[in-house]
């Protein structure tokens, strides 16, 4: 009889982890807490550093899973994952038991929420969105103020949520940096003469072609980039946004009016993920993501034996290391399932 | 004015918005490698001049592109156009041409003025 | 500006507020600057919401000012500050409340440092025993004169004569709030609204009629900050914080200020004069200046209390203007009448003389 794994979580990781686990030749149910699959990258319209389509990773999963035997159990959320006998039992919050031989936990990650930081007005002052928002701005093809018209200056603040030890997050979430960028870059494209600024503490250009995408937007886009990070945000009484920060590098603070402020929110561990980690017994670390059983040669194992990590619910990652892991979570799988003499 | 034995203290701050860009325009357009600059510094850690007057040519190519052009003039021509700050830049910014470039802007400015 | 979204947070930031029994204790300097304020507050108090408020004749200065102005250093203000609560402790009462920002500051800080180091505050308890022989409980609740004028707005608001309204417009009146740095910043959980969204003076103009302006530089210095203003030569950098100020809500068209006290209203009433002496400028309408009250003076005012009784000849920059918008009844001529004598005064005092 074929073994059964349960993937929770029907974002990139838990696709791409259901997928290769099908093609393996496993019985797979997969659990999505929302309506549809895709998990975050529904609301990306490009990605980074090529900007392809999201669409067209979206696509990949399509192809991936189509035609095959996945059971795909949407808008269910899983609240716990039981041990008895040899097998895992996997709640769900309506308290209905599902029997696994393995199980993949892949929550992934939870949008910092903005208004935390306070000091810059999300959800106050009117043109100061997220990084989500802009998204969904150039999915629309509209990017528009609050009053309907076309922003000639932008500013994005990195580093929102992440890096600051005020909302309890040490870790840097990876990738606003080059979504900044990458934003910068659209913003350009879809209003020309509008003129952009990138507020960091550090560019953080870890991955491949990042650097490069970096330099284009300087070179070819004339985005701007200033070294500090933004203390406060206000309103003119032209409903201009008024943005405080020390350009650090002038050694000088400054002050600017904005059109548009973009706040790049971090990733943080999923609320639902959360829970599940609490009422399993499952390890979660310092930076409150699922902690692996080891992080260099452990990173898809848990504390406990047949529940198996994918993606960002280890820590802050992107699309492509996303599948790189939600793979290699296959791989331990496969060698668990192999080994367990049941 | 100096009435109760002090006087009103003057804003530190760069306001961006009462600030004229222009002259960094002017540069970017005829050398676009002054985009690039990332302000690691580089430049002014090998120059003779930075070396032993104050002077850093960091800190005009940022002023420049905030507006702050007053202590870009006052200081320019301290630079004898020596060239090792291209030498060693990483970014690959034609520091050489940017400097003549702000001088030439700054001239022109005068002219105008004139 | 979405008000929902600051309706939000201060949802957040309730403080916990005693309602009767209160142990108050006066300001240093609030007497000289505004000394209606406090005859208000105390009116307020006890004749209109019939609160027992307890005043201890043998209260002294808290010695904050000493201590933002680096010349007492922390320990002796903390034996000080125990002296406060072993009086309060005596008279039989738990509910602190100071009237000075910067005293809440201290107090504040003062009670955190000891529940992080209670080792600290063993070693203060055993100072002040040595040197007074007095013992102390520290307050159950600490709340600042101005929380209670909050927790009671509905209460004043209910017994109000005036609004906050322009009587011949029917427009709320504009009103700025400044609660000063040592209301929040240092402690924002310990503040009405915390610190970047206060609402302490916000909800009182809300409740008296008025409209609540937010402007720029709202969350900056008024301008004392001790360093800044005791030492002659940083008075320069005292003036400016308050000219920022001025120069951001200029645009907005206030008809007034609002203020936690005792440093802000006093700055930001007397640094109009001194910044049109100086600089020949001034904020207000129609080359007026922007008048400046206590919070409980605007509860004064609204209750129908006379504005000389309330002390508001003592303000730098004329309030008539906002007298005449509410449509107070007063005598001007009585502005500056000491026991029946009405006083000539030196017209530059006066800004809009
Ligand atoms: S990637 Fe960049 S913006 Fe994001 S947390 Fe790290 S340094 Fe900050
Ligand atoms: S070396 Fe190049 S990149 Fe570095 S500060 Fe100088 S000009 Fe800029
Ligand atoms: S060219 Fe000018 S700025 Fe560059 S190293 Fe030589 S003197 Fe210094």
């Amino acid at each position: 009889m074929k073994k059964h794994v349960i993937v929770i979580g029907g974002g990139p990781a838990g696709m791409e982890a259901a997928g290769q686990l099908i093609k393996n030749g496993y019985d797979v149910s997969l659990f999505e807490k929302d309506k549809t699959t895709g998990g975050h990258l529904n609301e990306w319209f490009k990605l980074f550093p090529d900007r392809r389509a999201g669409s067209e990773v979206l696509d990949y999963y399509k192809n991936l899973i189509s035609g095959k035997d996945l059971k795909i159990i949407n808008s269910t959320v899983v609240e716990k994952v039981g041990q008895s006998g040899g097998s895992l039992t996997v709640s769900t919050k309506e308290g209905i038991e599902h029997t696994a031989d393995a199980v993949v936990i892949a929550t992934g990650f939870d949008l910092f929420k903005s208004t935390r930081k306070e000091e810059y007005g999300y959800e106050i002052y009117d043109n100061v969105i997220s990084s989500a928002d802009l998204e969904a701005m150039f999915r629309k093809g509209a990017v528009i103020t609050s009053e309907g018209k076309t922003p000639k200056n932008v500013g994005f603040v990195h580093c929102v949520g992440s890096r600051d030890e005020k909302v309890g997050n040490l870790y840097c979430s990876k990738l606003c940096c080059i979504t900044a960028v990458k934003q910068a870059i659209e913003i350009k494209e879809h209003v020309p003469g509008t003129k952009v600024y990138c507020f960091y503490m550090d560019m953080r250009m870890g991955g491949a072609y990042y650097e490069e995408l970096y330099r284009e937007a300087q070179e070819e886009w004339g985005v701007n980039f200033i070294r500090g990070k933004v203390s406060e945000v206000s309103e003119s009484i032209n409903n201009r946004l008024i943005v405080k920060v020390e350009d650090t590098l002038a050694g000088r603070p400054l002050k600017m009016e904005l059109d548009m402020l973009v706040l790049m929110a971090g990733m943080e561990m999923s609320e639902a993920g959360k829970k599940l980690a609490s009422l399993t017994g499952l390890k979660t670390g310092d930076n409150r993501f699922f902690s692996p059983a080891d992080h260099h040669y452990g990173s898809n194992r848990s504390n406990i034996s047949g529940i198996f990590y994918a993606g960002a619910c280890t820590m802050p990652m992107n699309i492509t290391e996303t599948i790189s892991h939600a793979r290699a979570a296959v791989a331990d799988v496969i060698d668990y399932l192999k080994d367990s003499k049941r | 004015m100096d009435k109760f034995g002090f006087a009103i203290s003057q804003q530190r701050q760069i306001d961006f918005e009462a600030n004229r860009r222009d002259i960094a325009e002017y540069i970017s357009e005829k050398e676009p490698s002054f985009r690039v600059c990332i302000e690691c510094g580089c430049c002014a850690a090998t120059c003779t001049t930075g070396n032993f007057t104050p002077f850093s040519l960091r800190e005009l190519l940022i002023l420049l592109k905030r507006g702050e052009n007053d202590k870009v003039r006052d200081n320019i021509n301290k630079c004898m156009l020596c060239g090792k700050c291209t030498l060693v830049c990483p970014r690959g910014v034609n520091t050489r041409n940017v400097i003549s470039l702000a001088r030439e802007a700054f001239q022109d400015r005068i002219k105008n003025a004139v | 500006m979405k008000i929902e979204g600051k309706r939000a947070i201060w949802s957040e930031y309730q403080k916990e507020i005693a309602d009767d029994k209160y142990y108050y204790v006066r300001s240093c300097i609030r007497q000289n600057f505004f000394p209606g304020s406090e005859v208000a507050f105390l009116k307020i108090m006890r004749e209109e919401l019939k609160k027992d408020v307890h005043e201890h004749p043998c209260h002294t200065t808290c010695s904050g000012i000493g201590y933002h102005g680096d010349v007492v250093p922390v320990e002796t203000a903390m034996t000080v500050v125990a002296r406060q609560f072993a009086l309060m402790t005596e008279a039989g009462y738990t509910n602190y409340v100071p009237s000075c920002i910067t005293s809440f500051g201290l107090y504040t800080e003062v009670l955190e440092t000891w529940h992080h180091f209670p080792d600290v505050e063993q070693k203060v308890r055993q100072q002040l025993k040595k040197a007074t022989g007095r013992e102390f409980e520290v307050p159950k609740n600490l709340a600042h004169a101005s929380d209670i004028i909050f927790k009671f707005r509905k209460e004043i608001a209910a017994k109000a004569k005036y609004k906050l309204i322009n009587k011949n417009t029917g427009e709320p009146l504009k009103v700025v709030d400044h609660i000063g740095c040592h209301y929040a910043k240092m402690f924002p959980s310990k503040g009405v609204g915390g610190a970047e969204y206060p609402y302490v003076l916000a909800g009182m103009v809300e409740e008296w009629g008025g409209e609540v302006i937010d402007y720029p530089e709202r969350r900056h210095c008024c301008g004392f900050g001790f360093r800044q203003y005791l030492v002659q030569a940083n008075r320069g950098f005292s003036v400016a914080c308050s000219k920022e100020k001025f120069e951001s809500m200029q645009p907005f068209k206030p008809d007034m200020i609002i203020t936690n006290c005792p440093g802000c209203p006093m700055f930001l009433d007397r640094w109009q004069y001194v910044i049109n002496e100086m600089e020949g400028k001034r904020y207000g309408k129609d080359g007026e200046g922007i008048p400046v009250f206590t919070y409980e003076e605007v509860a004064g005012l609204i209750l129908g209390y006379d504005p000389w009784d309330l002390g508001l000849q003592m303000h730098q920059t004329d309030c008539e203007p906002v007298l005449e918008k509410m449509g107070i009844d007063y005598n001007p001529d009585m502005k500056y009448e000491i026991n029946g004598t009405i006083t000539k005064v030196n017209s530059r005092v006066s800004l809009s003389i």
